[in-house]
This record gives C-alpha cells, structure tokens and sequence, in this order.
C-alpha cells in the first residue's frame, strides 16, 4: 500500500490535511462554514472545464475556485447574500455537469470530482499540490496573529488597526488555495467535512488557540491517512471514509466537551 | 403559427412520452417546491433543506441498491432526517451550521458508499448522475400519480397552514399568544419541506435540488410582500423553469455532442438563476436609485 | 502649556444619512476620568468610532496630542472596550491569550513566546484582579470578569487614552461598582485618561473628574457640577429637564413645560456651562 502510485496519495494526502486543518480551523472558528460548502461547488465547474479542455485539473479548479471565493466575499459585502450565492453555486455545479457531460466518460469522472479518488493526486499534479501547499502554509504563518484577532474579536480587531476587510480577503484567497488542492484526492462534496470536522473536534478539546490550530492538523491528517488505508483496502470510495471519519471526530468532541458545560468555578 | 413553435420545439416533442413524464412531474414538483419554498427563505431554513437535500442523496443511492424507485429512497432519508432534526430541535442557531454540515458530510459519504457499490455489483450506470443530478427524461410514468399526490398534500398543506406558519416564522413569541403551536406548526412545515426536497430530487437531482427550491420563492419574493401572492407567483416561476428546461433540453439533442442531449437540470437551474437575477435588476430599476447599504 | 490629550473642535458626523454628531466640541487632559453619559440613540458609540477612527466626521477635527488623528486607528496610543462582545463559548481563546493579543495581534509572522511578553500579559491580568480565570475560556465568563479582561486587553499596550464603549449596560450594580473603582484605581496609578460611556451617570459620579453630556448629537462638557444642572441640561435636550439631587446621587427628569426648539445657533460649550447662571 506504501508503493508505486500510492505514494502519490500519501504524500498529496499528508500535506493537504495539514493545509485543510489550518484553514479549516478559521473557517470553523469565523463560522464560515458556507464558504467551505459553497467554493468546492464553484471549482467543480472548473474541473470539468478543465477536463473537457485538457488541461491540468488544478489550474481549472484554481482559477474556478479564486473566482468563487473572491465572488462570494464580494456578494457578501453587498448584503443579502445567501440565496444569490446558492442559485450561483448550484448553477455552477450544474454547469460542471455539462461540461463533463460532453466528454466520454461522463460518470466515473462526475464521481470522482465529486467523492474523490484515491489516486486522484497524478505524479503531474504532485509538484504542484505540494506547492499549494507550501503557499498556504507560508501566508498562514504569515498572517496569524491578524487573522486570529479578525475571526474572534472583528470589533477590537478594527480598534488595533487590523484591517478586518483585508483579512476577509486573504482568508478567501487561502480557502480557494486548499480547495484547489484537495478536491482531487477528497472530492468536492467531502472536502467540506474534512475541513470542519477535525477543527470542530480541537477546539472542544482545548482552550488555546495555537494548540488548537495544531490538533486540528493532527486530527486531519489521521482522518486522511485513516481513509487512504481503509480505500486501499476495501476499494470503497476514500470520501465515505472522510464523511465518517470527520463525523466521529466531531461526535467525540461534542461529547468530550459536554460533562463540563455549565460546570465552571466560582467566582464572583 | 406551426412555422414559429418549429425552431422552438425540436420535432416529436409534443409527442414524445418521456417529455409528457418530465413535463407532468416537473410541473407538479415546481408549484409544491414554489409553495413551499416561500416559507424556506422566509424562515430562513434554507440550510435545512440543504441537509434533508444531501441526505436524500443518501437515500436515492440505497433504492439504486435495492432496486426501488429513487423517489422512495429520497423520501424516507429525507423524512427520516427531518424527525432527527425535530427530535434535538434545529431551532437553536448555535453550532446548527457546523452540526448540519457534519450529517450532510456524513450523508454524502454514504451516498459515496452506495453508488460505489451499485456500480460494482449492478453494474448500473447512470446511478450517480441519476441520484446526484437527476434524469427527469428517465422518470417512470408509474411514478406520476404518487408525485402528484405528494406535491398536492405538501402544498394543501402549507396553503392551509399559510397564516400560523408566517406569524410564528416571524415572531414566534406573538404566534404563542394568539394560541398557535409553533412547535406543531413547525413539525408540519418540516415534513412539507422534506417531501418537496425529495420531489425536487427527483426533478433535477440532489445536489441541484435545492435551486428550484428557493430560486423561484426568492425570486417571487423580491417581487412581492405578500406571502399569498409569492407562493402563486413563485410556483409560476418554478413551472416556466422546469418547463423551459425540458424543451430546451430535448432541443439540445441537435446541438453540438453528437446527439446526447444537454442536462435537464443545468437548464432547469441556469433559467432558475436567470430569472432571479432579472427580478433584481427589475427590483433594482423599479426603485429608480441604488440601494444605500454601506453605513 | 501642554495640548489636551484629546480634543475634539466641531466635529459632525452622519450614519445613514442622518446627522448623528452636531458641531460637537470638547478637549481631555491627560489623566482625566471622563464621562460620556447620553441615552441609547444619543449618538455615543459614533462619538468614540469617530475618535477610534472607525468612523469618518463630515467636519471638523479630531486631535490626539495636537496632531490629527490618522484615518486607520493606529494601535497603541487609543485602547478601546467595544460594547457588544459575546463570544462563543466554542471558541478556543483563553483570557490570558485575549489579554496577549491586544500586545501583538496586529503583527504578522508566528508569535515567538518570550518572557518579556508573558510577564506583560501576567501584570496586565493581575491590574485587572483576573488571575484566577486567566486559563478559562473567553466565552465562558461571565459579564464582569469579560470586562475586565478586556480592560487589560486595551490597556497592556500601555495607552494614553481608554475608551469603553457602554461596559456597565450588561452588569448588575455590585460589578458595575467593581469595574469603576477598578478604571479609577488604574487612571490614577498610571496616569491614562478613561474615556467612559453610559446612559446613567450615578454609577461614575465618585471617579469623574468631567462628564460630556450627550443628547441629540450635541454635547456640553465641564465638571459634573458644571453640566449636570436642570438649566444647562434644558438647553440641551431643548425641552424642561429638572436636575435632583438626592444623597449625593443625580436624578434627571423631564419636567413640565414647552419643548423648546434648540436653533441653529445653539452651542454648548465650557464657557457656556460655566457661566449658565
């Protein structure tokens, strides 16, 4: 399970959970949870399109998942923003489903957009998820602290003269990137799972922001090494295993949290 | 008059069976999902047809399984999580986002699962665009008169409930006094809304549903307050959709590939965002200036 | 002599369209404990946006140790308490890293633990009294102790000036007695300039050293025995207002009488107050 063209899958696996803990560790803590859902719909159009062109996946889901994501921060911005968005979204995945549906292998490919693939991750598009990867890491690092205050604290945020607009900005740029990266092995539908799963399960675990950050990695990495195997060995599609894997986890951090909720120390 | 139907209707539509099915569901689906859809964006619930959406896909993929029509399969998930979601009350907001992705996460895993297993040991094909993205052409004419039964008992249902449900969607507090159940009331408007996901399931698929749920009532609404007018208005809108959908569809099988025919659905959702978006720039024009939102 | 720390010449500001500050004029010294006491609509949470520079003045100047005030809020110099702060208990922020971030959180790159930094933030938490709920959860305190580590949130960056958006409308009257004599405490040991709104000035009267009365968008400013009297504050809201004393505490009730219509012309300001008979 550890040779030849699973290597691939290990290694893509690896780093796009570290880069869907992170990033979904924001979109969790701004309860963004829309945005998740809604910009793997927009790359799925871009995918297609990009299969239907032959051109490298990712740079059709890039470019398809940067429009969306900076398209939904603008509609946003203009209020009202949630049926727009929607009928965009689904427009766009049914606009992914004509596209594919031009070419020859119309089902197996709407599948494995859709739920993923195993060996989604080509040695071609390898070098390139790597670099994603890299990218996302890097700006996350880089923006931390700002990005941290802008997600909890948006008022006092804007008091320190952290520019919250930008912040919003960088956040998209950054979900777009892991987007793009992820639906190849995870599939559009299940990336949403993944990036909220571990998250919602680390920060019931524990109080501390940076630590929490580092769980969620953790806990997305083993729910993807966890689905690798167990596709590798039953043939079952690797998303089911996400979908399940990330629901336990979420279940396991609601019950971990749930006997000390409404238990605080005195104080006056 | 044949000369101007004649670029509009490819030949043999108005005979063909399969156009009579879709035409037939697909209208009877567009006026419940019209109905119905008002008090979704007007409750604010459309996150929950979402879930009872994506769960569906769950279901359509067991009946595949099984070898029942997908309309049962997206019914019973769909009832069954809509009671799940009565049960431990999705009235409570926090954290409701983040539990409903996990089920709709979970759910479509499963759907993941299925059709997987379908494909493998049926060897079917056509289970996941079928589930996922509807074949309204594919539909059995058998089908037709329990589609037409549950669209009518869903919309009965909202049309009779109209006045409690908009009183306790906007105020559940002034619903409770005037001695309106808001529990009850909500119970019932969650079962319409999940037999409607379903249909619209049916219609145009699981993951697409949802478009023909709440594309026409917002569009409707933008065009008008009252919840009565909006709910006629919005069905009309779903019908016109669904209907220009189909014909466009079967016109597409003398378009470019070869003979195969655009998707049903993609049609059905882009006239779905077609018209919302005309009803927002003819809002906008009606008001003559632009809206000041920024404070 | 010295500029005020703060002042403020005929500032106007609008929100939607609506004027929501009128020729508003007032200055703080370094030091001082000021009140900004109005009712709910007066246009209080304009006033300090404007001075936070969240929000642009039509007209007029805002002057932070006679230099004008930069358009984007300069960290720093100005600590802020917003109002509204309720986060959720989901959220993995514990007080000790709130209290932290008002040292860094603007800064970019990965923050690197040093000692300097974590004895700032356990002074901090200890001017406040918060030691005992520095570990717990953000969200899962109650008003006050929030309060108070907001409080030291805005003040470890060693400000000049603080300002607290409304922090007694959530509490109940012990705490809220706490937290003033806590910013008063704090004012005077290390010389920062409260800036403090509410919608009662009984709770602040024993820490004022002035008081910015607030009401319609116009303002009248002095030392609370300078403002707070019936005649001043009739000018004011432009109807009869009565000014009670009652053992040492302030009433203010609307009286009998004509609502006057206050005019273009009308001004309030130090002199005023102070040479209203």
């Amino acid at each position: 399970m550890f040779s030849g063209v699973m290597v691939n899958a290990w290694v893509a696996g690896s780093v796009v959970a570290v880069v869907a803990g992170t990033v979904g560790f924001f979109t969790v803590v701004r309860g963004s949870a829309f945005v998740a859902h809604a910009v793997p719909n927009g790359s799925f159009a871009g995918a297609a399109a990009a299969s239907l062109a032959g051109v490298n996946a990712l740079l059709g889901l890039g470019v398809f998942s940067l429009l969306s994501a900076l398209g939904i921060g603008w509609l946003s911005r203009r209020g009202r923003p949630d049926v727009a968005t929607a009928l965009v979204l689904t427009f766009m995945l049914g606009l992914g489903a004509l596209f594919l549906s031009f070419g020859s292998e119309y089902e197996p490919q709407v599948y494995s957009l859709l739920f993923g693939d195993v060996l989604g991750v080509s040695s071609r598009e390898l070098v390139p998820t790597l670099a994603l990867g890299a990218v996302c890491v890097l700006v996350v690092t880089l923006v931390l602290r700002p990005l941290l205050v802008t997600s909890m604290l948006p008022e006092v945020a804007r008091a320190h003269g952290v520019s919250v607009a930008t912040m919003e900005i960088v956040f998209l740029i950054v979900v777009a990137l892991a987007t793009t990266m992820t639906v190849p092995l995870v599939g559009t539908l299940l990336l949403f799972s993944l990036m909220i799963g571990a998250p919602a399960a680390a920060r019931a675990v524990t109080n501390r922001p940076l630590p929490a950050i580092a769980l969620s990695v953790a806990l997305a990495v083993a729910t993807i090494w966890i689905a690798i195997a167990a596709a590798y060995a039953t043939g079952f599609p690797v998303g089911f295993f996400v979908g399940a894997t990330s629901a336990l986890s979420y279940a396991f951090g609601r019950l971990w949290r749930a006997p000390r909720r409404g238990a605080r120390p005195s104080r006056w | 008059m044949n000369r101007l139907l004649v670029p509009v209707f490819a030949p043999g539509f108005f005979t063909s069976g399969p156009v009579h099915t879709a035409l037939a569901v697909g209208t009877a689906v567009a006026i419940v999902c019209g109905a119905v859809g008002v008090f979704a964006v007007v409750r604010g619930q459309s996150f929950a047809a979402e879930t009872l959406s994506d769960v569906g896909a769950a279901g359509g993929s067991v009946s595949f399984l099984v070898g029942l029509a997908p309309l049962w399969g997206f019914l019973a998930a769909g009832a069954g999580a809509a009671t799940v979601m009565e049960l431990i009350g999705i009235q409570r907001p926090r954290g409701r986002d983040l539990a409903a992705g996990i089920v709709l996460g979970a759910s479509l895993g499963l759907a993941a699962l299925f059709l997987y297993l379908v494909a493998t040991y049926h060897g079917t094909s056509g289970a996941t665009i079928g589930v996922l993205f509807g074949s309204l052409f594919a539909v059995d004419p058998s089908a037709i008169p329990a589609v037409v039964a549950l669209s009518v008992v869903s919309a009965g249902l909202v049309g009779l409930l109209q006045r409690p449900l908009l009183l306790s969607s906007l105020s559940p507090d002034l619903a409770h006094a005037r001695g309106i159940s808001v529990r009850f009331v909500g119970a019932i408007y969650l079962l319409a809304l999940a037999v409607s996901v379903a249909l619209a399931a049916l219609t145009i698929g699981a993951i697409l549903g949802t478009a023909l749920l709440i594309g026409p009532a917002a569009t409707a609404l933008r065009l008008t307050r009252h919840p009565g007018r909006a709910m006629l208005l919005s069905g009309a809108i779903g019908v016109l959709a669904v209907w220009a959908g189909v014909v466009l569809s079967y016109d597409s099988y003398l378009w470019p590939p070869r003979g195969r025919g655009w998707p049903v659905s993609f049609f059905v959702v882009a006239s779905v965002l077609v018209f919302y978006v005309g009803s927002a720039v003819f809002a906008r024009s009606r008001h003559g200036r632009r809206s000041a939102g920024r404070s | 002599m010295s500029s005020p720390l703060l002042a403020l010449e005929k500032v106007e500001a609008r929100l939607g369209g609506r004027p929501v500050l009128r020729e508003v004029s007032f200055a703080i010294e370094p030091g001082e404990f000021t009140g900004l006491i109005g009712s709910n609509g007066a246009g209080k949470t304009t006033l300090l946006r404007v001075i936070l520079g969240l929000h642009a003045p039509t007209s007029g100047s805002v002057l932070i140790d006679g230099r004008p005030r930069a358009r984007r809020a300069m960290p720093g110099a100005v600590g802020y308490v917003p109002q509204k702060f309720l986060l959720d208990p989901d959220v993995p922020l514990r007080a000790r890293d709130l209290v932290g971030l008002g040292l860094d959180g603007h800064r970019l790159g990965l923050p690197l633990p040093s000692r300097d930094r974590r004895e700032r933030v356990e002074k901090a938490l200890a001017a406040v009294g918060a030691e005992s709920f520095a570990d717990a959860r953000v969200g899962e305190l109650s008003g006050g102790e929030q309060q108070r580590v907001l409080i030291a949130h805005a003040l470890i960056g060693r400000p000049r000036l603080l300002l607290l958006d409304e922090p007694l409308a959530s509490l109940d009257l012990g705490s809220g007695r706490e937290i003033v004599s806590l910013l008063h405490r704090l004012s005077r040991a290390h010389g920062i300039a409260v800036f403090i709104s509410a919608h009662e000035i009984n709770p602040l009267l024993g820490a004022m050293d002035r008081v910015v009365y607030i009401a319609a968008g116009r303002v009248a400013s002095g030392s609370t025995g300078e403002v707070v009297r019936s005649e001043v504050l009739s000018r004011l809201y432009g109807q009869h207002v009565d000014v009670l004393n009652v053992h040492g505490r302030v009433i203010v009730v609307a009286g009998e009488g004509d609502p006057a219509d206050p005019g273009a012309d009308f001004k309030l300001t130090h002199a005023d107050a102070r040479t209203a008979s």
